[in-house]
């Protein structure tokens, strides 16, 4: 990396720019409202060769690639900035692009030169923008997107006198096509350390009056003068800020909207603008296939109709196909570990090996066809501008909670499972709204739940049909959904009233028109998406795999001889005497082999094991012993790994899934230290309640650590989720226990 | 803009001359769907007067409202050549006056 130029690019001539023997880095950002092809742009421009990261401190992300500007030169460093409306500092988009244009986020030398792609279709709304950033004092050229679409809807634009009355060159970019792209570059490098052409607009006669008196009084400047009278702060100065309050004071007594003048004023301006640069279709008519497809999308009836098949194929997605390739990567580390176990000396660092990381890994691993899935539709559904619209339908709904239109995609996302529902929040700009909603997306019940559901519907529940017909196991299912949603919408409605309490949302939403979606940006999106995933939460996950396996696996019980074991035949299954559980045999239906019997002995003797019993005493109130104390411990890591540990410490074997029959009858014969049997249908159903309402995932507190950059809030969620569980779980059992049920 | 803009201009210091400009101003939530008109004033105070007019909602500026969402609120509001969306209670700051026709 070549040095940085602290001083502005206008004190530098562009001669000296080429002259130095080393040319340096140009740093180039790219600024643009939402909507307006920026990410294409970006794209086409980098290829491939691009980073995301974050900001340091926020979880806005950091976009930046290379771009060859011309053969002759280093290629310089392109800033993507988030896509903004203003630079005003209103959200913390907003805030980090204004930084990153005046240089003072840290890291990041200032532009040398801005690029403001500009919609051709949207030119007064888009050219706001471009005001404040040529009010910024930083070079600036216009990249012209969608000319293509204008020129289909009759739109004639005067490129030239555009930049004309702009002061700034305008290219006009198609970046499918690729065309204006070297173009872009020429007028980049030609307006690298050109005079900056600043801002022309000017304010009513009556205010302007006002900053030519702020200038006497002692402003360094127009622009200094001008921020003064209309900045939220005052300047700090006593004479000065005299002066202001002045003005204000008289301003705001001919117009008690005063503050609206440099917004009007620079509207104002735009509009001459394009009033001398376009020409052709009547300004108010859009070209009609957005409106005509919006009769349907956005209609009373169809609108929702859609929408639910739209959820519907999205969700069938992750449920469902993502399960091939996810069963793939759960096979393929399954043989990866075993083949790795055969090829090792046994013994521990093999075990580390095999169930620590390989595991964690593929841990890991297994989630990454959902989030691709995932990150598929929503680049999809975004890039195409159908998300606005799911938020225009489902904001009166959201907001009865105190969430935001936006909410919606992620937490239905969150069915499938919470950690892309977690990422896809990002579309939030509220802080608080954002966090509600990361704060409650685990409620949805999500698809590591329905091994749990299973195998306590396959061991109590199958074959019970209400009035005959309607299946008690599927009626359980439902009401565990239910009772997700009903638990986050009161939680929802809690947070957003004390401790994110907020005025609800506003909702300005643009509807953009109807757009086919780009596929390099989608494929972009899921990239870096998925990589960031996996890098960030992959690092939380393994760590923390690597962890459990050394709670269930110390201290090691292989020094003790395993009783019975050797004698031959007969091996049984443990006895459940509470804490001496070791080594007592007792006659069990269900036949165990010696390995099992090994790994269900270990698992008691290890941390564990012994967390089960201390644990116990808590958990009896909700109707579990210890033995399900230990998967409730491992269920913390994922909750399909109760599943497993369950089978352990029954001593059918890990393998066991929750369809297994061995597994069940296990379940249906496990006894108490007094004889009665340790489950039951109500016992289940406690034990249901409890997956619903707890977080006991790791990969969701990674997500959370990662989206929230504090531990603060993973751990707030855990706890929380703690609470209502074991109250929910208590209140089941104990009720039921009290209506007879128990 | 122009004649309306500068009728709207006046009416901001002579209000009383609002009338011989035109008669009729509502709030953009009690606008007729499809009507077209003109937003006189914001009314708001504070940032989502603000972010609404950095949306191109400033005096003078074309507005229609399209629709509203199946449950009432919010409305689709074109606005400039683009669409946008707005809670009723946000387009209830927004003074508008009905384009004669």
């Amino acid at each position: 990396m070549s040095s940085t130029l602290e001083s502005p690019p206008h004190a530098v001539s562009p001669a000296r720019v080429v002259a130095e023997p080393e040319p340096r880095t140009l740093v180039v950002a790219l600024a643009g409202n939402p909507n307006a092809g920026k990410t294409s742009i970006f794209n086409s421009l980098t290829g491939l060769r691009q980073k995301v990261a974050n900001y340091p401190g926020v979880t806005v992300e950091r976009k930046e690639g290379v771009w060859s500007l011309s053969p002759e030169l280093p290629p310089a460093r392109l800033v993507d900035l988030p896509g903004l409306y203003s630079l005003e500092a209103a959200s913390i988009d907003e805030e980090i692009a204004r930084d990153v244009i005046t240089g003072r986020m840290e890291g990041m030398p200032a532009p040398d030169v801005i690029v403001a792609v500009v919609d051709a279709t949207n030119l007064e709304r888009n050219l706001y923008l471009v005001t404040q950033l040529l009010e910024a004092g930083r070079p600036v050229v216009i990249a012209l997107s969608m000319v293509d679409l204008a020129e289909r809807s009759k739109l004639e634009i005067d490129i030239e006198r555009l930049g004309q009355l702009l002061g700034v060159r305008v290219v006009p970019v198609t970046a499918k096509q690729r065309r204006g792209l070297d173009e872009l570059a020429r007028a980049v490098l030609a307006a690298v350390g050109a005079p900056a052409p600043g801002a022309k607009w000017r304010l009513s006669p009556r205010a302007e009056e006002e900053v030519r008196r702020l200038y006497a009084a002692g402003a360094a400047n127009r622009e200094e003068a001008l921020r003064d009278l209309y900045a939220e702060e005052l300047p700090t100065d006593e004479e000065r800020r005299e002066a202001v309050e002045r003005a204000r004071e008289r301003l705001s007594h001919a117009d008690p909207q005063w503050w609206q003048e440099p917004l009007t004023a620079r509207y104002r301006w735009i509009e001459q603008v394009t009033e001398g640069a376009v020409r052709g279709a009547s300004r108010d008519e859009r070209p009609g296939t957005t409106e005509r497809i919006d009769r349907l999308v956005t209609h009373r009836f169809f609108g929702p109709v859609i929408l639910l098949l739209v959820m519907g194929v999205v969700f069938q997605a992750i449920f469902s196909w993502a399960t091939l390739p996810m069963d793939l990567i759960d096979r393929g580390f399954g043989a990866l570990g075993e083949y790795t176990r055969a090829q090792m000396p046994a013994g521990l660092l093999t075990d580390l090996i095999v169930d620590g990381v390989i595991a964690g890994v593929g841990g890991v691993l297994v989630f990454l066809p959902q989030i691709l899935l995932l990150f598929f539709f929503i680049a999809l559904l975004e890039d195409s501008g159908y998300m606005s619209r799911a938020a225009f339908l489902m904001d009166r709904l959201m907001r009865g909670v105190g969430l935001h239109g936006k909410a919606f995609m992620p937490l239905l996302s969150s069915f499938a499972c919470a950690i892309p529902g977690i990422m896809a929040t990002r579309t939030i700009e509220n802080p608080k709204d954002r966090l509600a909603t990361i704060l409650i997306a685990p409620f949805m019940s999500c698809s590591a739940r329905l091994p749990v559901y299973t195998l306590m519907i396959a061991a109590f529940f199958t074959d019970r049909k209400l009035l005959g017909f309607i299946s008690v196991g599927v009626l359980i299912i439902l009401s565990m959904y239910l009772l997700g949603i009903v638990v986050a919408i009161v939680v929802a409605w809690i947070l957003k009233h004390t401790i994110l309490k907020s005025p609800p949302p506003p909702l300005v939403l643009e509807l953009p028109p109807y757009r086919v979606p780009n596929f390099l940006n989608v494929a972009q999106t899921m990239r870096t998406r998925s990589w960031l995933f996996v890098k960030r939460a992959g690092t939380v996950i393994l760590t923390i795999s690597i962890l459990l396996w050394a709670l269930m696996t110390f201290p090691r019980s292989a020094a003790h001889p395993v009783p019975d074991a050797q004698e031959g035949g007969a091996v049984q299954a443990m006895r459940e005497t509470g804490v001496e559980a070791k080594g007592k045999p007792a006659p069990e239906t269900v036949k165990s082999t010696e390995g099992e019997t090994i790994e269900g002995e270990q698992l008691q003797q290890s941390y564990a094991g012994r967390l089960g019993h201390v644990i116990e005493p808590v958990i009896t109130p909700l109707g579990f012993d210890w033995k399900m104390g230990i998967g409730l411990i491992a269920s913390f890591a994922a909750r399909e790994t109760i599943v497993s540990t369950l089978s352990i410490v029954y001593n059918v074997g890990k393998d066991a899934d929750a369809q297994s029959p061995s597994l069940i009858e296990a379940v249906r014969n496990a006894k108490r230290p007094d004889g009665s049997p340790a489950w039951t249908p109500l016992v289940a159903v406690s034990m249901m309640v409890f997956f619903v309402l707890a977080c006991q995932c790791m990969s969701t507190v990674a997500v959370v650590r990662r989206e929230t950059n504090s531990w603060r809030w993973p751990l707030f969620m855990v706890a929380y989720m703690l609470v209502i569980a074991y109250a929910a779980s208590f209140i089941t059992y104990q009720g039921g226990r009290l209506l007879g049920l128990g | 803009m122009s004649i309306a803009y500068a009728a709207l201009e006046q009416s901001r210091e002579l209000p009383e001359r609002v009338e011989t400009f035109d008669p009729v101003s509502v709030s953009l939530d009690r606008l007729r769907m499809g009507a077209h008109a003109r937003v006189l004033a914001v009314r708001g105070e504070g940032a989502i007067a603000r972010r609404l007019m950095e949306m191109g909602v400033v005096p003078g500026a074309p507005v229609r409202v399209i629709k509203a969402a199946p449950l009432g609120d919010p409305l689709e509001v074109r606005v400039r050549n683009y669409h946008l969306a707005l809670r009723r209670s946000e387009a209830q700051t927004i003074s508008v006056v009905m384009n004669d026709k």
